[in-house]
């Protein structure tokens, strides 16, 4: 019976939206408040009906009903209930439905905080939302029903795959769709003010903190996504161009030039048309995205089970929502109107170039990705197009990128004065390639790319710092005067400077994993020991273990340095009792300048085992940098500004 | 007129679409490689496993053998794997591998995890045979005849219908 309830509420959900995608706009365009009106309260009611289906899913998947496919499918009784409860996203049917509960997730959330908006505005913005969740519900309820029944049912569901089976698998793919589907209330705001025809630094204020947090919760999701394939696959990497993976860096790197864009048209009402550009392409990304990994026109290691009826769909959809937005984008923008002046040399130069590279970049991520599918188009079959080509391309990229971060927050508006800036850098400047000489002699090698590497990130390091000096400076005056003008830093600001030092940190974990981790494999017997980095790893031998719903064998690794035990690891293979694939699972002796990560190769003959044992120095500052973009982020929308416009007025 | 290039992200949109739709719709083909019937281009290169022994065209002469492009880093290479390593057991004819654009240590662990279907394989670092060969991407597989001639060449993973119906009939007539 629960199942049909949900799949009766999505039934009746898709009415609701549809509603709400056609009301309120017709009402904003023929001036009819009773019409736009309804925008709240039925984002209200859709709210409420995708969660109730989606708690029709969670309790099949917690009560073992596999009389539904989809749990049966994904599931299994030997199933932890965590995972059970992580499984409703384990596959594509359910994983839609998490789309769609973030996509009223946010919809609320602008009808709960847009009240200072004006009623035209919030009835297109709410529209515009509803009707994108009309084309997923669609989707959903005809090619990729989650409550669809099988009968007769199966005794035992043929378990959520192992792979799945981490904590990660709680937490990275909500946050990850949060920061997708966020984008959508740009790309929202975006579209309503192309109809609206009020398109100005109102609008950019409005969209802002909308598209940090979306920005936000994307940087996060990744990062977990990226830690997650680290400790889980076993290959000791941390990204591998995976084309799923970049089907989330693409939104990322369009939100961030999003982000700059935005900064760039409210304090100076410039860039508008691109701006906005910028916003379509932002959320038109997140919808390729989703196309790429569950069309299965590209073969990645995020398999969905695929099915030719769901790429047509989502493709026909994507053709809908990204044509008819540029198609809006090509009619209104030319009115738009260009905003302030300003210099070759200004602020507005450098956060203009920043977009170009990152756009650049999300071009460049997205040609590597559909290369295959290009190829594969034109009927020369299929093939990979691997990190050598992303390696190369995104390196040359980064650096002018990086380059113009230093600078770009410490030009000023309209028009700046080269040789005057160059003097407040020259400390900067100095310093960092200091700094990158030195850390490389400490490493015990100076190599030129790690080099390079290293000063990009102690160039960000040294120009926050100068930056921040600049701003606080006491003249004589005494510390205590700059501790109180350190606090009256507005928090947008420091946001500002926090994530851009996370972009620093991350950098700096990033040169430092790849130029001086150590990684060996070597055959040991019971009782062998090998000295990486001078890290002594001694083999102690395996035992059988019993999980829950896996069998595995634990590898016994004591690790010494000079002479003193640091610790021991227990690397695993697992294999899952009802899919039978053998998983790796390292074991990882965490630490801020190195990681030690041990796994299991595969046994050989007289009880030796292939073992491969990595030295990873810094590789957890990748994690830290991305974890501070977030917190910068959240600083950014605490800003005081924001805050107090909530509370001003409510129709 | 100036107008127009607000069209244009439309424009590049609805190219795109197009190769996703046919991406939906088209299966892999081969299409004839201006290499068939050519002379194999020259190599010399060191063994993955084996920095100091050199193999070169001329080693292979005279055999019929197989060059299989693979990598650590690809994922369709991954797909078609299994099949390779079945091949390989029937023992029809040697298989080299390319082990192309990639690390040592990381192209010798795939094969520990994965099995090594090759008689050798040949470290390709810097690709520099793979553009000679005329590789796209990975994976690709040549059948070269007793006169170092190219004489079939298969773009993207073998599939197991290739495997029967083409690779195995060319290497029995080849073999004579």
């Amino acid at each position: 019976m629960i199942p049909e309830i949900g799949h009766f509420l999505l039934w009746l959900a898709l009415g609701g939206s549809l509603v709400l995608g056609v009301v309120p706009l017709a009402g904003a365009t023929w001036g009819r408040a009773d019409w736009m009106a309804v925008a709240r309260p039925i984002t209200y009611a859709l709210f409420a009906l995708v969660a109730a289906a989606f708690a029709c899913l969670v309790a099949s998947f917690v009560r073992h009903d596999f009389s539904v496919l989809y749990v049966a499918s994904n599931s299994n009784t030997a199933l932890p209930l965590q995972y059970r409860i992580a499984g409703v996203w384990g596959g594509h049917e359910g994983s839609l439905l998490l789309w769609v509960q973030m996509l009223c997730v946010w919809m609320v959330a602008v009808a709960r905080f847009s009240r200072h908006l004006p009623q035209a505005v919030l009835a297109r913005i709410l529209s515009v939302m509803g009707l994108v969740c009309v084309g997923f519900l669609l989707f959903m309820l005809i090619t990729s029903n989650p409550f669809d029944r099988l009968f007769p049912a199966p005794a035992d569901g043929r378990d959520l795959n192992p792979l799945l089976q981490d904590p990660g698998m709680v937490t990275h793919p909500p946050m990850l769709y949060m920061g997708y589907v966020g984008f959508s209330v740009a790309f929202a705001f975006a579209i309503a003010a192309l109809i609206g025809g009020n398109l100005d630094a109102t609008w950019a204020r409005w969209t802002r903190p909308w598209t940090t947090i979306a920005w936000m919760f994307l940087t996060l999701g990744i990062a977990m996504g990226s830690s997650w394939a680290y400790y889980e696959l076993g290959w000791g990497g941390w990204w591998f161009w995976d084309p799923v993976e970049n089907a989330s860096l693409m939104p990322w790197l369009l939100g961030t030039a999003l982000i700059h864009s935005l900064a760039v048209t409210e304090k100076r009402n410039s860039f508008k048309s691109w701006t906005v550009l910028l916003a379509i392409l932002a959320f038109s990304f997140s919808l390729l995205g989703t196309f790429l990994v569950r069309s299965g026109v590209l073969s990645s290691v995020h398999a969905f089970a695929t099915d030719p009826r769901r790429g047509l769909f989502i493709l026909a959809f994507l053709t809908v929502v990204v044509g008819s937005s540029f198609a809006l984008y090509a009619w209104r923008a030319p009115t738009v109107g260009l905003g302030a002046r300003f210099a070759l040399l200004s602020k507005e130069t450098a956060l203009l170039a920043n977009n170009v590279l990152f756009l650049v970049a999300a071009g460049a991520v997205l040609q590597g990705t559909l290369y295959p599918l290009f190829l594969d188009a034109l009927g020369l079959g299929k093939i990979s197009v691997g990190p050598p080509y992303f390696d190369s391309v995104f390196l040359p990229l980064m650096v002018p990128t990086v380059f113009l971060m230093g600078i770009g927050p410490m030009a000023r508006w309209k028009e700046v004065e080269l040789p005057a800036l160059a003097l407040r850098l020259r400390w900067a400047a100095g310093a960092a390639v200091l700094a990158s000489l030195l850390t490389g002699w400490l490493a015990g090698e100076i190599r030129p790319v790690a080099t390079l590497g290293l000063m990009m990130a102690y160039w960000i390091f040294t120009t926050v710092a100068t930056d921040l000096w600049e701003r606080i400076r006491p003249n004589g005056m005494g510390l205590s005067i700059a501790a109180q003008r350190v606090r009256q830093i507005p928090r947008a600001l420091a946001g500002m400077m926090v994530a851009h030092l996370g972009v620093g940190v991350f950098c700096f974990g990033v040169v430092m994993v790849k130029a001086y981790e150590v990684e060996r494999d070597v055959q040991m017997n019971v009782g062998d020991s090998t000295t990486v980095n001078g890290y002594t790893f001694t083999f102690r031998g395996v035992k059988e273990l019993q999980g829950p719903n896996y069998q595995a064998v634990q590898g016994q690794m004591e690790v010494a340095r000079a002479d003193k035990k640091l610790t021991d690891l227990h690397p695993e293979k697992r294999v899952y009792r009802v899919q039978q694939n053998p998983m790796t699972e390292a074991d990882i002796d965490a630490g801020v300048t190195r990681d030690l990560y041990v796994s299991l190769g595969e046994p050989v003959e007289s009880g030796a085992w292939i073992v491969r044992v990595y030295v990873k120095p810094f590789i957890n500052w990748i994690w830290g940098g991305c974890l501070l973009m977030a917190l910068g982020g959240l600083l950014a929308v605490s800003d005081r500004r924001y805050r107090r416009k909530q509370g001003v007025q409510t129709p | 007129m100036k107008s127009l290039r607000f069209l244009v992200p439309l424009a590049i949109f609805l190219g795109l679409v197009v190769f996703l739709g046919a991406g939906l719709k088209l299966d892999p083909k081969e299409v004839p490689s201006p290499l068939i019937g050519k002379p194999a281009p020259a190599f010399a290169l060191t063994r993955l496993d084996n920095v100091g022994q050199t193999i070169r065209r001329e080693d292979l002469l005279g055999k019929v053998w197989m060059l299989n492009v693979w990598a650590s880093w690809c994922v369709a290479c991954r797909e078609e794997h299994p099949l390779l390593v079945e091949f390989a057991r029937k023992k029809l004819l040697p298989v080299y591998g390319l082990n192309y654009k990639d690390e040592r240590s990381a192209g010798l662990r795939w094969l520990a995890n994965f099995g090594n279907p090759y008689d050798a394989s040949l470290f390709d670092q810097d690709g520099r045979v793979g553009i000679d060969w005329g590789v796209y991407g990975v994976p690709e597989t040549f059948i070269i005849d007793r006169e170092g001639v190219i004489r079939f060449k298969q773009i993207g993973p073998i599939t197991p219908d290739v495997m029967r119906t083409q690779i195995e009939p060319l290497v029995r007539k080849l073999n004579g």
